[in-house]
């Protein structure tokens, strides 16, 4: 049995400090997002850097208290969860495995500690950190090394049998292969795949990789300043995306062709920052198709056929 | 092997030396430390003129077996350390986690606890304490071990601030570990290099400290042998009998040169995770 997640109005705003005597900054890293993640299936969130994906894994994953709204999963509130069982339903694999996994502990370790946080201890350990090592691919003698003795895929796949020991339901990839070597990006997201069907996951996968996300995801959310722009199947997205940001940032893909140099998105220069929101759409300032209304009048999002936008033009 | 090697080795066998030589002290000494031979007063040590060969280092103003002495007064010194290295250790880590693990207004309150602790004045406590209490060896202690754990708070902050960040904290989160077991299984083993430089650092100054205090009287009262009683003591006789105040002297900056020596070669070792 998988999951529905069904993410509700969810806000984190982060207060920053800013000197003794000013008022602290705001920060809305994710302001105001509402999603349905379908059970079984690999739903993607894409966007540039500090669009506020990483920060709602985290808050899915109940690593931060959202600042309003709720996240349940069949039903049920997350927020309102002892972290234990939400441990069962739900587990992260991280993008750098380098600092995911402790460097002073062994793998047998590392991979058997969402079972000692639930109590479970000894050979019935023992037995399925071995069985979960050989499931992603790794020998189990591995057990006894120490990461630092592990190249980089290993120890993704580590980080992804920890993941999984509990047989969470939910499984929350931020930006799972970033961090790896081209050659070895495929055999975790095959990996990921194939586990996803095997064990009926629902996968939350977070990325700023177009083509990684098209490869795997059934569904994609485009995130923009905290706010979900575009939210589509992955087919209807990737051939006709309707968000003027989502062109952009297919546009921005880059091509094999020598000679064409940089894609150049229209999307100028500035940088969006959560701290200080512009008025109206959110987009406006980058937006090349920018009108007088989008100035002023706040968007909200609409359907669009199959399809929920945020954009008034679309 | 490198320098940095060798001195590392330099200051395990020194360190190791002393505390043999401080746990072993009755089995080794060849006279009774506190026995006073007023016939024999400041007989200077066997190798040098007018030496005599049952007293090795020589004799002090009280025709006490100096060498005895100097043993016996290892064991001060090592205690000293160690005690106040435990005591300080407990209270600084424990600050430092909580400031640092729990952020906020607990580490707002740590810090400043750690601004309070850094304004007072040391020696000026340790007298205060003395002329109330007085002199005692407990009393060092706990004073040293009360007063010296800046250092440790300060460390232990910064570094479970840094540690705290990473991803594999946010794991044990996740998997929905217990808050102790994450500040002592995951983030513990993971700054106690940093701890162990200044365990030894906070070692060597308080062996230091308590020599000072000793020389003040201050510290440990006489006639129990601390080098630093030792030096204070023999600065009477320091113009004709020099080796009365050089072994001591000698002795206190060998320990402590060994202590650092070691500290850093413990770092190196720790510090560095395992490759393949």
């Amino acid at each position: 049995m998988s999951a529905t997640i069904e993410i509700r109005d969810v806000a984190k705003i982060f207060r920053q400090f800013s000197g003794m005597f000013s008022a602290p900054r705001m920060v809305r890293a994710v302001d105001g997002v509402s999603l349905t993640v379908p059970a079984g299936g690999c739903f993607g969130i894409v966007g540039e850097s500090g669009c506020g994906k990483s920060t709602l894994a985290r808050l899915i994953l109940g690593l931060h208290p959202a600042s309003s709204g709720d996240i349940l999963v069949d039903g049920r509130s997350l927020m309102a969860m002892p972290r234990r069982e939400r441990a069962r339903l739900i587990q992260p694999v991280f993008q750098d495995p380098f600092s995911s996994l402790n460097p002073r502990r062994t793998i047998h370790d590392i991979v058997g500690l969402p079972l000692a946080a639930q109590g479970i201890s000894g050979k019935e350990t023992t037995k399925r950190v071995h069985a979960m090592l050989e499931r992603v691919g790794l020998r189990s003698e591995m057990a006894g090394r120490l990461p630092a003795q592990l190249s980089g895929g290993q120890r993704q796949r580590v980080a992804i049998a920890r993941a999984l020991v509990l047989g969470p339901r939910i499984v929350v990839c931020d930006e799972p292969t970033s961090a790896l070597d081209v050659s070895v990006q495929a055999q975790i997201l095959n990996l990921l795949a194939e586990l996803r069907r095997d064990m009926g996951l629902t996968l939350v996968f977070i990325s700023h990789n177009l083509a990684v996300v098209e490869h795997i995801c059934d569904e994609v959310a485009v995130m923009y300043l905290g706010r979900v722009v575009e939210h589509a199947s992955t087919d209807a997205l990737f051939r006709a995306p309707t968000h003027p940001y989502t062109r952009a940032l297919l546009a921005s893909v880059l091509t094999p062709e020598p000679g064409l140099g940089i894609p150049d998105v229209g999307l100028g220069d500035s940088y969006p920052d959560p701290a200080n929101v512009p008025p109206g759409c959110r987009f406006h300032p980058r937006c090349p198709m920018v009108t007088d209304v989008c100035r002023t009048e706040i968007q909200v999002p609409r359907r669009v056929g199959e399809r929920v936008v945020e954009c008034m033009l679309a | 092997m490198s320098i940095r090697k060798i001195a590392a080795t330099i200051g395990a066998v020194i360190v190791l030396g002393v505390l043999l030589m401080a746990v072993f002290a009755p089995l080794i000494v060849p006279h009774d430390p506190f026995a006073q031979d007023l016939n024999l007063r400041l007989v200077p040590p066997s190798f040098m003129e007018g030496g005599r060969s049952d007293h090795f280092l020589g004799t002090d103003q009280l025709g006490r077996d100096y060498f005895s002495r100097l043993i016996y007064g290892s064991r001060i010194s090592m205690l000293i350390g160690l005690a106040t290295v435990i005591t300080s250790g407990l209270i600084g880590i424990t600050l430092g986690m909580l400031g640092g693990f729990i952020g906020g207004r607990a580490d707002m309150v740590v810090m400043f606890i750690i601004t309070c602790r850094l304004s007072i004045p040391l020696i000026l406590v340790a007298l205060a304490v003395v002329s109330l209490v007085g002199s005692s060896l407990t009393v060092v202690v706990m004073t040293l071990g009360l007063l010296l754990w800046e250092r440790f708070a300060v460390v232990t902050r910064t570094t479970v601030m840094q540690v705290r960040t990473l991803d594999y904290v946010a794991a044990a989160w996740a998997a929905g570990c217990s808050r102790s077991h994450i500040l002592l299984r995951e983030v513990l083993p993971n700054i106690v290099h940093h701890l162990v430089v200044v365990a030894t650092l906070e070692m060597a100054i308080a062996i230091l400290l308590e020599a000072a205090l000793s020389f003040l009287g201050l510290g440990v009262p006489p006639p129990l042998p601390s080098w630093g009683l030792m030096i204070s003591e023999a600065k009477d006789y320091m113009f004709f009998s020099p080796w009365v105040i050089m072994v001591p002297g000698v002795s206190l900056f060998v320990l402590v040169l060994g202590i650092n020596f070691l500290g850093d070669g413990l770092r190196d070792m720790l510090g560095a995770t395992r490759d393949a």
